[in-house]
């Protein structure tokens, strides 16, 4: 009982301290919407990394043919297309996910895992985090190229 | 007296004496366990040290890679011991580095790590370390970390005083302790002063890559050479090399070879041995001796043996060496920051003599020489002497420098270390160790530029300083506050094998700059399998190459079949991960061999044996993810002479 009472004690005292006043609860609405997670709009939707919003013109057949190059180095040993293997079937990935979030899960896949909520849900299913390839920015661009062909 | 009376006297002494030490010990040391003294060396977690400290592992081969001041133990670097722990001098990459004219030896004994410098400044590039019983320098790579190098040294028995490094690491020296029939011959031992000779080696190291070449040899007289220090500033282009047994005893050196009063410091103008050489004063000898080196994009070593290697004569070279004599049976010689001084530990009598650049040049060209030794101008002890310092503590050992004018000599017999000024002579701080102190270092302290905020005491005798660990003890370091007036001791830390000397540098020279993977497109291993298509087994007769792949969390191939007892398996690992600190390990049942520790993109080769029909499995060793526990695979061995196929 003391216990409990403890608890509430210190729970209201945080509150009280953190609660601020009207200036922050305005600025707070004068911000952008955050997520639970403390993400923007943005981010969840595009992910988090070097790349912002990407609009993809018509198909590059060149450039997905490098991509496909690419990915047979850095990327097989654990995605296939229409199977999970280590990651998760690739087919379709395009129409599923933003260009900017797979460029950025491409690139910068530890900041992915750690703070996107859509990340950290697949790391619950498939357990091994994505890893970082060492591609650059132009390699992740053709892979994604490639994986518009899927 | 009787026997039972003597007995108890003897024990109350024994107990008497314990007691005193043990009070003596506690009495001398109040900043021990104190709070500022730990606040002093508290590295919080997550932060980083300001220092590296690299000691060298003495009889364990390796070297070691501590933190200061917290003494915390980042790594041990296989260097001329095999190391099951990441398949060093085991995998069919790095054994080869290990290669000597002697065939392959998995073991040494290493004494002292040396940095690279620029301008005198310790530069963060490489550390060299030498191999004391079978003659050898290696060079250590402080990008990855790595054994890159190791040079056999001919016409050498004991290679003690090395590798002192250059002003700008022109050149690594060598010098011979054990002096020895050169070339090889089968002689009487007792022939010694006819027939034994030492040599003081020239490695030169390319300012590049750092690959190193015995550049010449400088034959000298069957002296014990012990310890060496490069010239800096004012004598840059000058080596110096201490000797005992300069009256070449044999046998029982212990009093034979303690008989003069005073031994010599070699002094080797470098300079003019290049002139020398360039006028082709140099004589092309025979010799065996072996040089390997990693390749870096292939991960592999290269070795080549080489034949011969030149070699001056004091004779023909007049002005090439001096002798300094020094008392008595001198230990270390130690250039100060300065360049002016040079400093002999006097090991058997109870000063360090000082020697001075400016008064020894002057002397030479005033020919203040007392005689020769073996051909070599002996100077007048008078005309080259500084200063002395005395009542410096007995057997003292070493010196290192601070960059404040302040030196500082560790007293073997005493158990100290005695900090005395540059120039006045005097001592001004004395600080005990625990216990039997050889070593020490100053990070910077042999070089133009000392950082004079610690010095590490490195300790022969641990006794009671820690946890008991049975008959065999950890070496005890003790990490010594230097930054005032007075010396203060902050911490003991357990080292690996016997740390002699050790080198220090601040972190921000070498942590910045660390590889952190092996890119998989620079991979140039001729076994690599750079993606999991190219996964495979071939057969070549009796020898089966596996080219697998490694990847979280599985091997490619998994399930291997059509192996026979009688064949020799090649597993060429590929670790396929470019992700800093996923390295996954590989270890085959019944391999009369060590595991495989694969670096992202690199190729790792384990040779397998199978002598046994049956299916034996494979698996990675180094936790590297939630499914580590699911990577494995097994091999099928069949009798031999069995039809069944390679399969994969």
């Amino acid at each position: 009982m003391i216990k409990k009472t403890g608890m509430v004690l210190v729970a209201a005292l945080i509150l009280m301290n953190c609660g601020g006043g009207d200036t922050e609860a305005a600025k707070e609405a004068a911000a952008p919407k955050l997520s639970p997670e403390g993400l923007t709009q943005e981010q969840i939707k595009h992910g988090i990394g070097p790349i912002g919003v990407l609009t993809l013109g018509p198909q590059d057949e060149a450039l997905a043919a490098k991509g496909a190059e690419v990915f047979e180095l850095k990327c097989v040993a654990c995605h296939k297309i229409n199977e999970r293997l280590v990651g998760p079937p690739l087919a379709g990935i395009t129409t599923k996910r933003s260009p900017a979030f797979i460029m950025n899960m491409i690139l910068n896949p530890d900041e992915m895992v750690k703070k996107h909520p859509e990340v950290k849900a697949m790391l619950a299913e498939f357990y091994v985090p994505m890893t970082f390839q060492n591609v650059t920015e132009d390699d992740a661009r053709a892979i994604l190229e490639y994986l518009r062909t899927l | 007296m009787n026997k039972t009376m003597m007995r108890v006297v003897g024990v109350i002494l024994v107990i008497a004496t314990f007691l005193l030490i043990s009070e003596c010990a506690k009495k001398d040391k109040p900043i021990l366990g104190s709070s500022d003294a730990a606040s002093a060396v508290y590295v919080a977690p997550g932060d980083y040290d300001e220092f590296y400290a690299f000691t060298s592992g003495g009889f364990s081969g390796q070297l070691g890679v501590y933190g200061l001041p917290s003494g915390r133990l980042f790594r041990e670097i296989p260097v001329f011991s095999v190391d099951p722990e990441n398949g060093y001098g085991f995998n069919e990459e790095t054994k080869d580095m290990l290669k000597t004219s002697f065939g392959h030896i998995p073991w040494d004994d290493s004494h002292h790590p040396e940095l690279s410098q620029t301008d005198g400044v310790t530069d963060g590039r490489w550390i060299f370390i030498n191999g004391n019983n079978t003659p050898r320098i290696a060079r250590i790579d402080l990008k990855n970390f790595e054994t890159a190098e190791i040079i056999e040294i001919p016409n050498s028995g004991g290679n003690h005083g090395s590798p002192f490094i250059t002003q700008n690491s022109e050149y690594v020296v060598a010098s011979t302790r054990f002096s020895v029939p050169i070339p090889q011959a089968d002689v009487p031992i007792s022939s010694y002063k006819e027939n034994f000779s030492g040599t003081l080696s020239f490695i030169k190291v390319n300012p590049d890559d750092g690959h190193m070449n015995i550049e010449f040899q400088i034959m000298v007289p069957g002296y014990d050479y012990d310890l060496a220090s490069g010239g800096k500033g004012p004598s840059h282009g000058w080596a110096f090399f201490s000797s005992y047994n300069t009256e070449q005893a044999n046998t029982l050196l212990e009093v034979n070879a303690s008989k003069n009063d005073k031994d010599f410091i070699a002094a080797v103008n470098w300079k003019l041995a290049e002139k020398y050489l360039a006028e082709g004063k140099g004589h092309k000898q025979p010799a065996d001796y072996y040089h390997n080196y990693m390749d870096h994009n292939s991960h592999s070593a290269v070795s080549e043996q080489k034949k011969s290697v030149t070699v001056l004569y004091p004779a023909e070279c007049p002005g090439l060496i001096y002798y300094l004599p020094t008392p008595k049976s001198p230990h270390g010689v130690d250039v100060d920051p300065s360049g002016e001084y040079i400093v002999g530990g006097g090991k058997l009598a109870a000063v360090v003599s000082v020697h001075s650049f400016s008064k020894m040049i002057k002397a030479i060209e005033d020919e203040k020489f007392i005689g020769d030794a073996g051909g070599i101008p002996v100077l007048d002890y008078d005309a080259t002497i500084a200063g002395e310092v005395t009542n410096v503590g007995l057997g003292p050992l070493h010196t290192e420098f601070d960059g404040k004018g302040y030196a500082y000599t560790s007293a073997f017999i005493t158990s100290e270390v005695v900090k005395w000024k540059l120039g006045t002579w005097e001592i001004v701080d004395r600080i005990p160790s625990y216990y039997s102190i050889g070593h020490l270092m100053i990070p910077g302290g042999g070089s133009m530029k000392p950082w004079g905020k610690y010095l590490v005491a490195l300790n022969k005798m641990t006794k009671d300083r820690y946890l008991s660990t049975g008959p065999e003890l950890a070496h005890a370091a003790q990490l010594i506050d230097i930054s005032g007036e007075k010396m203060k001791l902050l911490l003991d830390f357990p080292t690996v094998g016997e740390p002699h000397y050790a080198q220090g540098i601040p972190a921000d020279l070498i942590h910045p700059n660390t590889t952190k993977i092996y890119e998989l497109e620079n991979n140039t291993h001729p076994y690599r399998t750079l993606s999991e298509k190219e996964a495979r087994v071939e057969r070549k007769g009796n020898e089966v190459h596996v080219y697998m792949t490694t990847i979280r969390t599985h091997f490619k191939p998994d399930n291997i079949e059509g192996i026979q007892v009688g064949d020799v398996v090649y597993f060429h690992v590929t670790n396929l991960e470019q992700d800093w600190d996923i390295p996954h390990g590989f270890a085959m049942q019944g391999a009369i061999n060590s595991e495989l520790l694969v670096m992202p993109g690199a190729t790792n080769t384990l040779r397998w044996e199978p002598k046994k029909v049956g299916v034996f499995p494979f698996y990675c060793t180094d936790f590297c993810s939630a499914l580590h526990q699911e990577m494995q695979g097994y091999v099928r061995v069949s009798p031999k002479g069995s039809k069944v196929p390679i399969s994969f």
